[in-house]
């Protein structure tokens, strides 16, 4: 039993401080994503969230330039973004995924002249690639306690507008009639996503991070039909994903073909995906339970229940 | 301005100009933007890997792309689109970090394939993408009317017989060849603004289809070009040119789309054949 354990945790996984860090911090951005990324899915906003997953880089390079923790780049460049999108339509269906692109083309265009700069004058050379990739196992304790309060405030948003924000995702129409400003629920949910995308950026890199935002909500929303649950199932799929991917990329220091570990992205994105193929069994019930559970979705976004 | 390896880039940029308007086009017109996102993206994966395995970039990059166009295609018939296109993006971008961690390069090659590189472009280079950049635009005029009658029309187009899931994967192949062709020159994050910023402006410009798609590729043309020159003048990164003028073409686009719809409301409101004339069908 013990030499099992042994072979799965390698020796010192419990007692190294960045992996204690790596399991903290990831955990916490998988939970947000997780919970965030159901509404966004939802909302068929996943290409939103790949957008200011992509624009945040355009933070993190600036705050690489003036010298202080990407977290703030991350996410005060994601917020700004997310006004951004919604000023110039993300609203309407038709033209929202073009002013989306447009916002993060004109972003990444920034992120290449910020680089450019970085390179330039303090030849920082692994920027970009932390900047993109991510860098999960030298977060600071300071970058942590950050990272907690942005955490805390996306999960505040989900929590205080929970009922407008389903009804809105389900029905624009229906919560316009009952009194929901489906305007500035949608602009708050799009800024609890840069949020939760900047924390990931964090941790699995800014052009990964919507892994860990679609790939768990998605597969939570084929295990059930209601949105409680979809949430819960998605946190968790989310956080598994992310302690395996440290895991398996603590493990893999003596794996070929070089002897240096691979990526936790990799493993991160890898189980992600997994997980959302997996999904598709379990989707696959027999006919009466998913009657059952559609008449408990439609009865969980009755707008009588719904309290605006 | 004009000498020597500079001339290499004038010329590869303007093919990739023509092919990404072009495609763009309908882009744009299919409201595919995440798409056309996606892919270039993912395809970056490619130029990782073969770079690792030591063959030719442009191929590496042109199997990705179009593995993830199908890839896209088949999980999008399965579930939700945009969920497709985003997993699909992310195992693509996933292998990157990992071919990333197990080769040698440079941060200042990873850099460059992502944002761009014109000024490092031989002469031996141009003739791959002449090629592919041709084979684009040939495949864009064999399919053109379904393709156009079944972004614009869908309903028409299944009346008609077409297939619209055959149309839909032969044009995310032909997204797949133009990353190929732009990817070295304007990077893997940026091809994407060179493909929709110019056609969404041109669209705001005209509502005749083949109009529009002649305008985009000259607006590419002139950012293009203008990103190069600019480049070379201040040796700022083209990447970073390119997405400032496609998000200025964008806005150009959007201030004339509302002036022309407030001349054709004023014109509506008149009685008589002015009001018939401008409520034309709007492709």
């Amino acid at each position: 039993m013990n030499a099992i354990l042994r072979a799965v945790f390698e020796p010192g996984f419990f007692t190294s401080a960045p992996v204690r860090g790596a399991l903290l911090a990831g955990g916490m951005a998988a939970l947000v994503s997780g919970i965030v990324g159901t509404f966004a899915v939802l909302r068929g906003q996943s290409y939103a969230g790949h957008a200011l997953a992509d624009i945040s880089v355009t933070g993190g390079s600036a705050s690489y330039l003036v010298g202080i923790t990407p977290l703030w780049g991350f996410a005060g460049v994601g917020v700004v973004a997310a006004a951004a999108m919604d000023l110039i339509g993300v609203q309407r269906r038709r033209g929202r995924d073009l002013a989306t692109g447009i916002v993060r083309g004109a972003g990444l265009g920034l992120a290449a002249l910020f680089l450019y700069w970085g390179t330039a004058s303090t030849s920082t050379t692994g920027a970009t690639v932390t900047v993109l990739f991510g860098s999960i196992f030298t977060i600071t304790g300071s970058t942590a306690a950050v990272a907690a309060v942005f955490a805390a405030a996306a999960l505040g948003i989900v929590v205080v507008l929970y009922r407008p924000l389903l009804l809105s995702s389900a029905s624009p129409d229906l919560a316009f009639a009952r009194g929901v400003r489906v305007r500035a629920t949608g602009a708050l949910c799009l800024v609890a996503i840069a949020l939760a995308v900047s924390l990931s950026a964090l941790t699995i890199g800014a052009i990964l991070s919507t892994a860990l935002l679609v790939g768990p909500a998605a597969a939570a929303l084929r295990l059930t039909s209601r949105p409680g649950l979809a949430v819960l199932w998605s946190a968790v799929l989310g956080l598994a994903a992310t302690w395996l991917g440290v895991l398996l990329a603590y493990d893999s220091y003596y794996w070929p073909p070089v002897h240096q570990g691979w990526p936790v992205s990799f493993f991160v994105v890898a189980l992600v995906l997994l997980f959302y193929l997996l999904s598709q069994f379990a989707a696959l019930r027999p006919p009466g339970v998913r009657r059952e559970a559609a008449s408990a979705r439609l009865t969980a976004a009755r707008p009588d229940e719904a309290g605006a | 301005m004009l000498s020597g390896f500079m001339v290499n880039a004038w010329v590869v940029a303007g093919i990739v100009a023509v092919v990404a308007g072009a495609v763009g086009f309908f882009v744009v017109l299919r409201g595919s933007a995440f798409v056309a996102d996606a892919l270039p993206t993912g395809a970056f994966a490619g130029a990782a890997g073969a770079s690792l395995i030591g063959v030719n970039t442009l191929a590496g990059v042109g199997v990705f792309a179009v593995l993830g166009a199908l890839g896209i295609g088949w999980l999008g018939r399965r579930g939700r689109h945009d969920v497709a296109t985003a997993l699909t993006l992310v195992l693509m971008l996933g292998l990157g970090a990992l071919f990333l961690s197990f080769s040698t390069q440079y941060a200042q090659e990873i850099y460059a394939l992502l944002f761009g590189e014109v000024l490092g472009i031989s002469s031996n280079e141009i003739a791959p993408v002449a090629v592919l950049g041709a084979v684009t635009v040939t495949a864009l005029i064999v399919i053109y009317r379904p393709l156009l009658l079944t972004s614009a029309m869908p309903a028409l187009a299944e009346a008609r017989g077409v297939r619209a899931a055959r149309v839909e994967t032969l044009f995310l192949v032909l997204v797949a060849l133009a990353t190929s062709v732009a990817l070295p020159v304007v990077g893997a994050l940026l091809i994407f603004s060179l493909m929709i910023g110019p056609p969404a402006a041109a669209r705001s410009f005209t509502d005749r289809p083949a109009l529009a798609i002649g305008l985009s590729v000259v607006i590419a043309l002139g950012t293009v070009w203008a990103a190069i020159a600019a480049s070379y003048q201040t040796n700022w990164p083209v990447g970073f040119f390119v997405g400032a003028l496609s998000a200025g073409w964008y806005t150009v686009g959007r201030i004339a789309a509302a002036w022309r719809r407030s001349r054709r409301r004023a014109a509506a409101r008149e009685p008589g054949v002015h009001g018939r004339q401008t409520a034309s069908v709007r492709v």
